[in-house]
């Protein structure tokens, strides 16, 4: 146990050394984020205030999985990968050390692009409320990034794979339109999707309540996490069978 | 008393669908011995080195270092292992020092034992000067004499080599291949996958010679030599045409010489039989002798009789990085 915290401390601490300054990190997990936030702040700066909620859990969503595709997929192809798993840690211990480097990625972006909403726009924020919706919310994220790029090699490979799950869930997720407004098919859709539940646990730590539960929100993010985990470490082991 | 066993390897196997990569390979290795894995590409050495360091899991049978099941205890058997893939697969960004620094730190290497071995082990591969200089920027040679002294970092009890000379210059490799020898005199197990007959006769103390997935012969470098060749050769040079030596050496020694040049021959034979029929056999012809020299069996000769295969197949240069 002592030697998988070890491990995992030493993984996330190289990973943020040597690849958050990566480009596919930067564009996918930095520019585009922020991009979009400005988009829709000159588009329309009067009902801009009401969008944060949504902005913030996409720039968790892109940060993480950007960054997860950089750690993972960088060091497939370079056969870096294989260092870890010769070390004397286990493999769940270096697939957390691996999520757990995405969801620090995604820890400072998402909490900058909420600060600086909350300052400019004098959004009340219950901080409280807001990280214990961020870390499971950037749990399940980084997750599921590391599943869909445990499924490939390149890291171009995984940012285009990664797009799709991104886009939907970004256009269904009531980030930009609200989930009342959609049919109802595609409200049931949108509760499939983790990024729906960041978005709505969002809203409720800020003065924009709709006064849903955040535990449940939480909760539900957390089993999101262990969804994509387990099957991740599986991949993971499979690949290296 | 029985000397303990470093690597135990019984009955594995390892099946890729239809595909037997290995097929139900044993042997022992002791402990501070030098052992070497020969065979041509695909013949399982890497699929057998990855089985015993704990990355794959065998289809069937048992691998053990030290008398732990490698499968129940690969974190613990990986702690004391110290493995250099084929591949020399450092972590571009870092530099020399980093990389021997985060290597140290994920095997709990205690800081200040970090440090100092990552300088010894710079020296060791006279790196000192590139401690600074990030991976990607060294020279083949260097990275993979880095990647080596990234397994070493906890001062392991085994190392696993993975064709470790595979694509260097001749330089480079003899330098490697120096400081393995230096790690075997200092009393560390060394096992070593290679297709190269020569390093594995220069480095190693016992030989497995494998082929699709198949050990066909394990023996002491010599005993390997000796089994492929029973009788020496004797190959000399005459002053003038060695050709009319021919029929005059077939008809004393009972065996047709090998014509090796236009003044060489080659005869077949014990040593002491020969000469005798040489000398006279040129002095018949009114030649002199310019030079004589014993040929020794090489372990290309017994890689050839013994494996049926031909030299060149391990002369295939793998695409090592």
């Amino acid at each position: 146990m002592r030697d998988d915290l070890r491990g995992i401390w030493c993984i996330i601490e190289k990973d943020m050394k040597t690849y958050y300054s990566k480009p596919p990190a930067i564009s996918w997990g930095i520019v585009f984020p922020v991009t979009w936030v400005l988009a829709f702040y000159l588009r329309n700066p009067v009902d801009f205030k009401g969008l944060v909620p949504g902005l913030v859990a996409m720039t968790a969503l892109f940060s993480t999985t950007a960054a997860e595709a950089v750690v993972i997929n960088f060091e497939l192809r370079l056969g870096s990968l294989e260092r870890l798993l010769l070390a004397p840690i286990s493999m769940m211990a270096i697939l957390l050390g691996k999520i757990l480097g995405g969801t620090v990625f995604g820890l400072f972006m998402s909490s900058a692009v909420a600060v600086i909403c909350a300052i400019l726009l004098n959004i009340h924020m219950d901080w409280a409320s807001f990280f214990s919706i961020l870390l499971p919310a950037l749990l399940a994220f980084s997750a599921m990034g590391s599943l869909l790029c445990l499924m490939v090699r390149e890291v171009f490979e995984a940012q285009t794979l990664l797009n799709l799950p991104r886009f939907v869930m970004v256009f269904l997720s009531g980030v930009i339109y609200p989930l009342e407004a959609m049919p109802r098919a595609l409200q049931f859709v949108a509760h499939l999707l983790p990024l729906t539940y960041a978005v709505k646990g969002f809203r409720d730590a800020s003065d924009l309540n709709q006064g849903a539960p955040i535990a449940l929100q939480a909760m539900v993010l957390m089993a999101f996490f262990l969804l994509f985990l387990f099957p991740a470490a599986k991949l993971l082991s499979k690949k290296f069978e | 008393m029985a000397t303990p066993t470093a690597i135990k390897a019984s009955g594995l196997v390892k099946r890729y669908g239809d595909l037997v990569a290995v097929d139900s390979i044993s042997f022992d290795v002791e402990k501070g011995e030098s052992f070497g894995f020969l065979g041509p590409n695909g013949a399982g050495k890497t699929t057998t080195i990855r089985m015993l360091t704990g990355l794959s899991k065998p289809t069937a049978g048992k691998a053990e270092l030290l008398g732990l099941d490698v499968g129940s205890n690969a974190t613990r058997t990986k702690g004391f292992t110290g493995a250099v893939p084929e591949v020399s697969n450092l972590y571009d960004e870092l530099t020399a020092l980093e990389n021997l620094l985060f290597m140290g730190k994920l095997y709990g290497v205690a800081n200040t034992e970090r440090h100092m071995r990552a300088e010894a082990l710079l020296e060791l591969f006279r790196l000192q000067e590139k401690r600074d200089r990030p991976f990607r920027t060294l020279s083949r040679g260097m990275k993979r004499a880095l990647t080596i002294a990234a397994a070493l970092i906890h001062n392991p009890k085994i190392l696993f080599l993975d064709e470790p000379t595979v694509g260097l210059d001749v330089m480079a490799a003899r330098s490697l291949r120096k400081v393995i020898k230096e790690l075997h005199d200092q009393g560390m197990t060394i096992f070593l996958t290679t297709h190269y007959l020569e390093e594995a006769d220069i480095l190693c103390d016992h030989i497995a010679i494998i082929v699709k997935g198949r050990i066909v012969a394990i023996e002491r470098p010599e005993k390997l030599k000796e089994m492929a060749i029973k009788e020496q050769a004797v190959e000399f040079t005459v002053s003038g045409d060695a050709s009319t030596l021919v029929e005059p050496l077939a008809a004393l020694t009972g065996s047709k010489p090998i014509i090796v040049n236009s003044s060489t021959l080659r005869c077949s034979g014990t040593t002491n039989r020969l000469l005798p029929h040489i000398c006279r056999a040129v002095q018949d012809a009114g030649a002199e002798i310019v030079s004589v020299n014993t040929i020794r069996p090489t372990l290309e000769e017994a890689f050839v009789r013994i494996t049926g295969l031909s030299p060149t197949v391990m002369a295939t240069e793998k695409g090592g990085k």
